[in-house]
């Protein structure tokens, strides 16, 4: 019998894992000389969209929490960003403050949720709930009179025309490649910390209150302030990755906070599997890529498919396609090896 | 008047889509995210009869029954490999509800099919009612006195409600636990099927009118806790006066909105629902 959840309480990263860390930061460096624009925005928004599956991984995998809701805190922040940054005609304060609000949303939503004890299959349901609620709210400000400042909504169609960022020690806005190394950047100082951060006492108690909650509590942990800091962490990893997917695409629009959306996010999540941090990235570069090459191949109705594998992969591989498919690995070398040993 | 006609009819709204829910959830544990796609489902399996020349009648049992054997097929296929592991069926439902989404796109296209209905007008108070919406409230009431009937009085519902407070104990005393998983799925499936086929004639079927009902449907169940019967009717109260109210005033969304802040403290304060501190009952 598989456990649900396989992530074991992370131990402090070895010097080849820095290695690594050091190659992957080179690579980022370096890609922009190598690779046009067209191939640069293709690779920023997986950045965009692998931080978000690594938010997620982060909290199902580590904290025990399924949140359907990655997709509020994504949409908020890309909605926080140009909402002030069209209003304030400065970049940078608004930057800040899409981290600021969705973490504010992220607390004062998992207080209620977290504080009240509701279990976490109820939790999941709210924040579905949620992501539709705020998905239709935003799709029926259409018309003249939903203002924020001096920026209309537009309902359906979204806020074009969101500015560029342009850093404190830069004179001008971000271009493409900029985006790319903030979206490179941004996902790999998130994995790195996010890592670094499960090795700390923090992240040690986290995973103690995944696997035992009222045992955690009577040694005296207040498991929900645990649960409700991961919550938050995870959201404004979320934000932050809706702002770059602002910054990427310089428009933001209902589509954020899809249903359709959501189920991607899973998806990666599924596929890469959540017993480790780097497998949410992966399973979203993956499939990512995948359905940019299906979407050349016509297949129809993109509900379809990612229902399909939505149901597939539960059914198949309920720790992930990556473990899944290392187990088999290992399964086989050992009876490779047995088999070595027999008479 | 108004107000109070309209709030129960929103009540008579909310406990009708929400009862397939809450009987699948009450007995089984298993939210079923696709229950808004069951009652899109049940929404085309009545217009197909009714354009086929069948009375609106006829359509709503159609829809109940194939919507029923649908449900009986999808438990058997996904359901059943994923007892215990609630967090898996979560996600296979919602693959299926996005699966179906999709499917029916692409069979019968995005826009709304409708049926036209010959109801009128009643007056009543110098205001106008469609006559309709006091059939949908008469139906509502049915399918929650049914529902209750069938679990008090017969023995399929004795068998049920034992399974229901503790399913090892009946299946050591001969009740074959798997038939009663299935046929309580089917009998929550056909409901959600019966709601959308009377929803039909305001609604249209579209393949995304399961969105409309489903988010309120799931704070209803949550909020209402784990007696089925009571905590949808209580639930249904609390919320359809407060949605009714809500909307008629300023509007639909907001109503929306309204709910689900009132579910989320309410939630705070009692987190196993309305009836979580009922031991016994329906």
């Amino acid at each position: 019998m598989t456990p649900e959840f396989s992530a074991d309480a992370a131990v402090p990263p070895k010097s080849w894992w820095w290695a690594l860390v050091a190659l992957a930061a080179a690579a980022l460096a370096g890609a922009p000389y190598f690779g046009d624009e067209a191939f640069q925005l293709d690779i920023s928004i997986i950045f965009v969209f692998a931080l978000l599956a690594l938010s997620m991984g982060f909290l199902w995998g580590y904290a025990g929490i399924l949140s359907f809701g990655q997709t509020i805190f994504f949409g908020l922040g890309g909605y926080s960003y140009a909402i002030l940054a069209l209003n304030l005609s400065a970049t940078n304060l608004p930057f800040l403050g899409a981290l600021v609000i969705p973490a504010l949303f992220a607390t004062l939503l998992g207080y209620f949720m977290i504080y009240g004890r509701i279990s976490d299959i109820y939790l999941s349901v709210i924040t579905l709930v949620v992501t539709l609620i705020f998905e239709k709210s935003i799709r029926s400000t259409s018309g003249p009179e939903y203002v924020i400042g001096a920026v209309r909504l537009n309902g359906q169609n979204g806020i074009p025309g969101v500015p560029a960022l342009t850093l404190p020690w830069l004179s001008e806005p971000l271009s493409i490649s900029g985006v790319f190394y903030l979206a490179g950047g941004a996902m790999l100082a998130a994995y790195v910390g996010l890592r670094l951060l499960l090795t700390t006492r923090f992240g040690r108690v986290l995973v103690g209150i995944r696997e035992n909650e009222k045992r955690m509590e009577l040694l005296g942990y207040d498991t929900r302030l645990y649960r409700l800091a991961a919550f938050v962490l995870a959201g404004a990893v979320a934000a932050l990755s809706g702002v770059l997917y602002a910054l990427w695409g310089n428009f933001v629009a209902p589509e954020m906070f899809n249903l359709n959306q959501a189920a991607q996010v899973v998806i990666w999540v599924i596929v890469g599997g959540r017993s480790t941090l780097i497998g949410p990235i992966v399973g979203a570069g993956v499939v990512q890529y995948l359905s940019n090459w299906l979407g050349t191949v016509n297949v129809g109705q993109v509900t379809l498919v990612l229902g399909f594998v939505l149901m597939v992969f539960v059914q198949l591989f309920s720790r992930g396609v990556l473990p899944s498919i290392g187990d088999a690995f290992e399964r086989l070398r050992r009876k490779g090896k047995s088999y070595g040993r027999a008479p | 008047m108004t107000t109070i006609y309209l709030i129960v009819y929103s009540i008579a709204l909310l406990a009708m889509v929400s009862l397939g829910l809450a009987v699948i959830f009450g007995m089984m544990r298993v939210i079923n995210l696709a229950h808004g796609e069951f009652m899109m489902l049940g929404g085309y399996a009545c217009v197909f009869c009714v354009r086929s020349g069948a009375p609106l009648w006829l359509g709503y049992i159609a829809a109940a029954i194939a919507v029923g054997l649908f449900g009986v097929l999808v438990e058997r296929v996904l359901i059943r490999h994923l007892y215990g592991r609630i967090v898996d069926t979560l996600l296979a439902t919602w693959g299926l509800s996005l699966f179906l989404v999709g499917l029916v796109t692409s069979l019968f296209g995005p826009q709304a099919w409708s049926i036209p209905t010959e109801f009128g007008n009643v007056s009543f108070g110098g205001m106008n009612f469609s006559s309709y919406n006091f059939i949908l409230i008469a139906i509502s009431i049915g399918m929650v006195l049914v529902t209750w009937a069938i679990a008090r009085f017969t023995v399929a519902g004795l068998i049920v409600r034992g399974t229901m407070q503790d399913p090892v104990v009946a299946s050591a005393l001969g009740v074959n636990r798997d038939l009663t998983y299935m046929a309580t799925f089917g009998y929550g499936a056909a409901l959600a099927g019966l709601a959308g086929a009377v929803l039909v004639p305001i609604t249209g079927a579209s393949p995304s009118v399961g969105l409309f009902f489903v988010s309120k449907a799931f704070i209803n169940v949550i909020v209402g806790g784990h007696l089925p019967l009571l905590g949808t009717i209580l639930a249904s109260t609390l919320f359809g006066a407060i949605d009714g109210f809500v909307s008629y005033i300023l509007s639909s969304v907001v109503g929306e909105v309204t709910v689900l802040i009132v579910a989320v403290i309410l939630l705070r304060l009692l987190p196993r629902g309305i009836t979580g501190r009922m031991r016994t009952g329906l």
